[in-house]
């Protein structure tokens, strides 16, 4: 199937105006009758709940979390984007979007990325109004930053700490709006199924994490809002609640997965210290505003206090490399930088696992003091993890998985091929491409969240009638007994190995086989270990503790039961795409100075996946990419 | 991977079924454990040994494991998040520990934060407060340019200063009157520093006061536990700015 993406043609400039004018609207009196689930409430969720609320329709919100405040969104450290050129330093709306469009190694739709670019201001002025404490210099205007990627300064931030004043706004907004009534929040409950009523979305099934509950909810739309899929490598910068599940279980009712071998592998992250690890830190990718990435040149340096390795023996390997962007080369081009230099045997750190970045030059030329107040916080993180003070040495860093540009394929209203199923923020695959640029993820949350959905919404429910299903529906019943008896099952396996063990293995296959650099060989031995190992969970898993309870190794059992099967697809969308771009590097194909070398002719698509049924093949759907505004070119930072 | 030397500890720690179930301490052991396993990834090594048994691992809430969304919570060795200064639990290594240590751990104790299960306990009280006032009432869309408004630096820094808290709920854990000043306090004095807030401050301010006393939280007497408990060193000046911000409304 030829998948078609609705977006509206023209003069790219008036798209987005010209289709807000194009969708229908429900009437203000008429708004009230509607209710909406909305799964999900970090920036984009918690954004939309807010958003919809006001305007007048039944909200009804959900989060695993005790707090919508606790999504991972509040985790986004360095800052948002926007095309407000305030700097004046030449950045335009049409900027950003090329930048975005070029950053995403021309695998994003034009009409979406335009649209981001476009409501890029509104977000800052309307978090602005919610009181987010943004950075201001001494005259009282918002101050900049610059990201990798771009050449101008054109990123907003609170300290070391956006996300979570974005997500702290979004989160008083939505509170505001569950005090008015228009929103019941329902917290501590877990997505476990998609309901679809002749074709439709129409609802969910959740699990009330503290009482083991499974509960039905009926609405006349559903979003998903539920962040990405990066926890398929175990080790990731996401928190540990993270998982692919609602997005899983919508895949399996019909909703195309479109380009999961997207993944994003941030350059600065902290390197691994031990097998027991639970997780890795990122450190904001603004540190490479004033921190130089190098490794020593000689390998018998290695040993060596970084201290003590003169000037002239160090690599400076991305202003080598890149000279007109330097350190602030995009993430996917950093961390394959970070990853070649460390095969080389030149890697610094445990394992040989890791390069420097080091402040010193910055110091030196803004004092010490400065550096503290712009990332004071990030460097006393740095230093609780691994007790060493990078104001005296350099940091040390090593790429990790940090975000999924791939997710549940929508059409230009956010909607889904499931009609009724519309999916927002990190869950979707519209405008990263196949590489999101910092200071990117926080910009798309609240764009779609605040000034997306709240149209596009409209122009959907304005077509169905309210209320036409509710939970006493056979199709509710049918998922609550399907979820249960799934459940039953994880719970009655009883066999040696824990929930964790599965999931370290397969985080290690999809890491090894399936990470910063893939091949047709290394994905298919993957397509062939991790089958066998989701055979084997299903015989030898132990999950502990009653289903009817509160039971977090239950909730991990499921997250991991869904990761086996998500990884396989993954890695068949990984194997499919022969071809590099982004964040996707297939290392049979790259230019001979070892850049992605991508393949307009035949991969120019969205790759989207549709579930044929357990143990049949996927098949796959395109949507081929157009680029009228932004010509296909090699993508160079050099 | 790593060749550091481990510790062995032991555990005390609070298991308690359900919300109406009387609770008591179960002792565990932690073997192998180094000075950079973090004090979660220590618990989880204790919990992996549990399931292996046959045995319900010990709950405890916990989510993005870098400090920040403050999920994590826990009373260890008497301290909500363990004492060191500025840390969440989840940001503790077990490099502030040594071998043959016994540790306490319980979960947070204030009225209004009753437990849940183990080491859970439902914290939805702050949300209270926040929802009867802790935001402007701007509507999405209809808003002015970001620089149309200028706020002088250390009016933004103070703002960005309150606005660090976390909601985590060591604060009131640790308060002997179990107040929730110090959380409510730093939103107050976030929106009221800034130009944005200011319309609807002396509501905002009675609003979140009584909805703190609704809630069960007591009231603050200048014991500053708080401060030192929490993990984002929210300062207890934002509490005097509530109590004038307070006053100010009462004759409004």
């Amino acid at each position: 199937m030829i998948l078609d993406g609705k977006c509206p043609t023209g003069p790219i400039e008036k798209t987005w105006d010209k289709h807000r004018f194009d969708l229908k609207l429900v009437n203000p009196a008429n708004k009230r009758k509607y209710t909406v689930i909305m799964v999900g409430t970090g920036l984009a969720g918690g954004a939309a709940a807010a958003s919809l609320g006001e305007l007048g329709y039944n909200v009804m919100a959900f989060c695993y979390q005790d707090s919508p405040r606790r999504a991972h969104s509040i985790a986004a450290q360095g800052g948002i984007n926007a095309a407000k050129a305030y700097p004046n330093d030449g950045d335009s709306i049409y900027r950003l979007f090329y930048d975005t469009i070029k950053g995403g190694d021309f695998r994003a739709r034009e009409a979406d990325v335009w649209r981001l670019a476009q409501v890029s201001n509104n977000i800052i002025d309307q978090c602005v109004a919610q009181g987010v404490p943004f950075a201001r210099d001494y005259a009282g205007y918002l101050d900049n930053r610059s990201f990798g990627g771009a050449q101008v300064s054109r990123t907003f931030y609170a300290r070391g700490q956006t996300g979570q004043q974005l997500l702290l706004g979004a989160y008083s907004a939505l509170s505001r709006q569950i005090k008015a009534g228009t929103v019941k929040m329902y917290n501590r409950r877990e997505m476990l199924d998609l309901v679809v009523v002749d074709g439709v979305a129409k609802g969910i099934t959740c699990r009330n994490l503290i009482t083991g509950e499974l509960e039905s909810y009926a609405a006349d739309a559903v979003c998903l809002a539920t962040g990405g899929y990066v926890n398929v490598f175990y080790l990731s910068t996401n928190a540990m609640g993270c998982s692919v599940t609602a997005n899983w279980k919508a895949y399996k009712k019909g909703a195309f997965f479109a380009n999961p071998c997207y993944t994003q592998i941030h350059p600065t992250c902290i390197p691994q210290a031990g097998d027991y690890q639970s997780k890795l830190t990122l450190m904001s990718e603004s540190l490479r505003n004033d921190g130089r990435c190098w490794v020593p040149k000689k390998k018998e340096d290695l040993g060596k206090h970084p201290n003590e390795i003169a000037e002239e023996d160090r690599d400076y390997y991305l202003e080598r490399k890149y000279p007109s962007f330097g350190n602030l080369a995009p993430r996917d081009i950093a961390s394959r930088a970070a990853k070649e230099q460390c095969d080389d045997g030149r890697g610094v750190g445990p394992g040989g696992r890791g390069v420097y970045l080091d402040f010193s030059t910055a110091i030196k030329r803004v004092g010490e003091n400065t550096i503290k107040e712009r990332y004071g916080n990030l460097f006393e993180m740095y230093e609780k993890i691994t007790d060493e003070n990078a104001y005296k040495r350099p940091m040390r860093m090593y790429p990790a998985p940090h975000y999924s540009m791939g997710g549940l394929w929508v059409d230009y209203n956010l909607m889904s091929n499931i009609p009724g199923l519309f999916v927002l923020g990190e869950a979707n695959f519209s405008v990263h491409g196949a590489n999101r640029l910092g200071a990117s993820a926080l910009m798309q949350g609240l764009a779609d969240g605040y000034f997306v959905i709240p149209y596009t919404i409209g122009g959907y429910l304005a077509t169905v009638k309210p209320g036409t299903v509710t939970t006493e529906n056979p199709e509710f019943k049918k998922s609550v007994e399907d979820v249960k008896n799934y459940r039953d099952k994880l719970l009655s396996i009883n066999g040696k190995k824990t929930v964790s063990e599965f999931m370290r293995e397969l985080g290690g296959l999809m890491w090894e086989n399936c990470g910063m650099a893939r091949s047709k060989e290394s994905l298919e031995e993957n397509l062939k270990k991790i089958p066998a190992l989701r055979e084997e969970f299903w015989k030898n898993v132990k999950v502990t503790g009653a289903g009817a309870d509160l039971n977090q190794d239950l909730e991990n059992a499921g997250r991991t039961a869904d990761f086996l099967e998500f990884g396989e697809l993954l890695c068949r969308d990984a194997h499919h795409r022969n071809e590099s771009c982004g964040g996707h590097f297939r290392v049979e194909f790259q230019t001979s100075d070892g850049e992605a070398q991508r393949d307009d002719e035949n991969y120019c698509y969205v790759g989207a996946w549709e579930f044929k049924g357990a143990g049949k093949d996927p098949e796959l759907h395109k949507e081929p990419l157009r680029f009228e505004n932004v010509h296909l070119a090699v993508r160079s930072y050099k | 991977m790593s060749d550091h030397k481990t510790m062995t500890l032991t555990l005390n720690v609070w298991r308690q079924k359900g919300p109406n179930d009387p609770g008591k301490f179960e002792t565990y052991t932690a073997k192998g454990i180094t000075e950079h396993h973090s004090f979660l990834e220590m618990i989880d090594v204790v919990n992996e040994d549990l399931i292996k048994s046959g045995k319900e691992p010990i709950v405890f809430d916990h989510d993005c494991r870098e400090g920040i969304c403050g999920m994590c919570s826990q009373v260890i060795n008497g301290v909500p998040h363990g004492g060191q200064e500025r840390t969440t639990v989840c940001q503790l290594h077990m490099r502030k520990f040594k071998d043959g240590d016994t540790i306490f751990i319980e979960p947070w104790r204030a009225t209004a934060f009753p437990i849940i299960k183990d080491l859970v306990v439902d914290r939805s009280a702050y949300d209270t407060i926040i929802q009867a006032g802790g935001y402007t009432s701007c509507h999405t869309g209809g808003v002015p340019d970001g620089n149309a408004l200028l706020i002088p630096k250390p009016d933004a820094d103070y703002a960005m200063d309150a606005a660090e808290c976390i909601g985590c709920g060591a604060c009131a854990a640790a308060c002997p009157n179990s107040s929730a000043m110090l959380f409510t306090s730093a939103k107050v004095a976030q929106l009221a520093a800034l130009p944005q807030g200011k319309p609807e401050a002396a509501k905002r301010v009675t609003a979140m006061v009584d909805a703190m006393k609704e809630c069960g939280f007591g009231n603050c007497s200048n014991h500053y536990e708080c401060q030192a408990a929490c993990p984002k060193g929210i300062n207890v000046k934002f509490i005097a700015k509530l109590n004038r911000e307070y006053l100010k409304a009462q004759f409004k």
